[in-house]
């Protein structure tokens, strides 16, 4: 087992140091589709962190029988499985939000983060490290996605978790909103800048000049 | 990894114990939790009744309201005769309008709203006053093709079965913040008070530019044209003799119910 400290650093540095958006660019399309609202956004991040930490942990578990010629249908097996117990959950327990987030769930599968993190970590490592890999590298894509959610809801719509911060001119106040913000490739220009401000703090991210 | 993980067999029992506990997983939960899932469908549904007949709420609990105030019926869009869905009919009726028998398939200039086939049975919902004696009004389930897909809305008509008392879309993918608006209550209020039809059945709810209220118009929404034209067609397409024209003649004679 990995002491105190390497636990930390598997569980902690996927949010800044090894971010899976911003220094690995993966995963990059749900954080387009789903960050119109911060409520979706949350419990888009909740589904993938559920989904993350249990396959990397269930593939662990299982990686010294996984032949590797199959290797990759055997770990896409069992995350398109926890996606669907997510995606019932959801329909059970969140009706309406499995109602907007729709298909996007379903795309988790689909979610590079996740086989990226099966194929690289969770094969080699034993199955309580693996899983608070999984948990971080969650995290990591939750703070970029919560980021890209704030900005677009508060300047796309007005408001926070559904809650009216700024009244919109529609609704007799005096905000008007930012229609590029409540369109999915605006995500792009907020992740951009979060990638600028990251650099700026860690310069040792900053790639090499060709 | 080891050598003999490689092995036909082991990959055979590896693959296919996978496949067990994952599918054991996976059934579990979709039965499991079915029920839950209905009943939220179900419930989903009848709010956006409550909230298109006009409703109020008022904190009270949506099942034990529903049935208070709302009667099922299952309308045939050929005959135009009403069947009731009695409450042991109500899963049954939702079968009926989810996977419902094809009437006949709209082409050209009938098709005005994108529909493509028309259903033999449709869902029909009458709510009743306090007293639970009187109409308060008639709940019509429309839907009509907006820029992305297919906009399912609820209209619901006043007594008189020509007045709009309340439109409500339940379901969508129209762009948020510009088609999106359809669901946006204060642009649905425009419809409330204008006449669906008039008292020979011409349609007169329109959705046009620089709209005259007077005129039974409701101005579009601006950056959604194409929406806005669905939402209009909509009405034109449902109100008309193909669909639910007769029926309202037939509710504004009486004795339908």
């Amino acid at each position: 087992m990995a002491s105190a400290k390497e636990m930390k650093q598997v569980l902690f540095g996927p949010i800044f140091a090894n971010n899976p958006i911003a220094l690995q660019i993966l995963g990059v399309c749900s954080a387009l589709a789903v960050t119109g609202s911060m409520e979706n956004t949350l419990v888009m991040c909740l589904a993938v962190t559920f989904v993350l930490g249990l396959s990397n942990f269930s593939i662990s578990l299982i990686r010294n029988h996984i032949p590797s010629s199959v290797r990759i249908i055997v770990q896409m097996t069992i995350i398109a499985s926890l996606v669907i117990v997510v995606d019932q959950l959801l329909k059970a327990f969140a009706y309406d939000i499995a109602q907007e987030l729709s298909v996007f769930v379903g795309l988790i599968i689909t979610n590079c983060i996740v086989m990226g993190r099966a194929e690289a970590f969770a094969m080699k490592e034993p199955p309580g490290v693996a899983f608070l890999d999984g948990i971080g590298n969650a995290l990591g894509y939750s703070v970029v996605l919560l980021t890209v959610a704030f900005f677009r809801e508060l300047f796309g719509s007005g408001s926070l978790f559904g809650l009216q911060i700024l009244p919109l001119v529609t609704e007799g106040g005096w905000y008007t909103p930012v229609g590029l913000l409540v369109l999915p490739p605006s995500a792009f220009f907020i992740i951009g800048g979060f990638i600028w401000v990251l650099r700026a703090f860690r310069t040792e991210q900053v790639e090499a000049k060709e | 990894m080891s050598k003999k993980n490689e092995s036909t067999s082991k990959t055979f029992i590896v693959v296919v114990a996978l496949c067990l506990v994952c599918s054991i997983i996976v059934s579990g939960a979709a039965v499991g939790l079915k029920d839950r899932q209905e009943a939220n469908a179900a419930l989903a549904m009848q709010r956006n009744v409550l909230a298109a007949a006009g409703i109020d709420r008022a904190g009270r609990d949506v099942v034990e309201l529903y049935s208070e105030r709302v009667r099922e019926y299952r309308l045939n869009l050929e005959t135009y005769e009403l069947r009731s869905a009695g409450d042991d009919d109500v899963a049954d009726a939702a079968d009926v309008e989810d996977q419902g028998e094809i009437l006949r398939r709209l082409r050209g200039a009938e098709d005005v709203a994108g529909v493509r086939e028309l259903e033999r049975y449709t869902m029909f919902y009458v709510a009743m006053e306090e007293d639970g004696e009187t109409v308060k009004s008639y709940v019509l389930p429309v839907r009509g093709a907006g820029l992305w897909g297919m906009m399912y809305a609820l209209l619901a008509l006043e007594n008189d079965g020509q007045t709009i008392l309340g439109l409500n879309f339940y379901d969508h993918a129209e762009t948020p913040g510009l088609g999106g608006e359809i669901q946006n209550p204060r642009w649905l209020r425009n419809f409330e008070g204008k006449q669906a039809v008039d008292s020979d059945g011409n349609i007169e709810i329109r959705v046009v530019k620089n709209a005259n209220p007077e005129n039974n118009e409701v101005d579009a929404l601006s950056g959604a044209t194409i929406t806005s034209n669905g939402v209009d067609r909509t009405f034109q397409f449902w109100l008309s003799d193909s669909a639910y024209g007769p029926f309202l003649q037939q509710l504004r004679e009486g004795d339908v119910l």
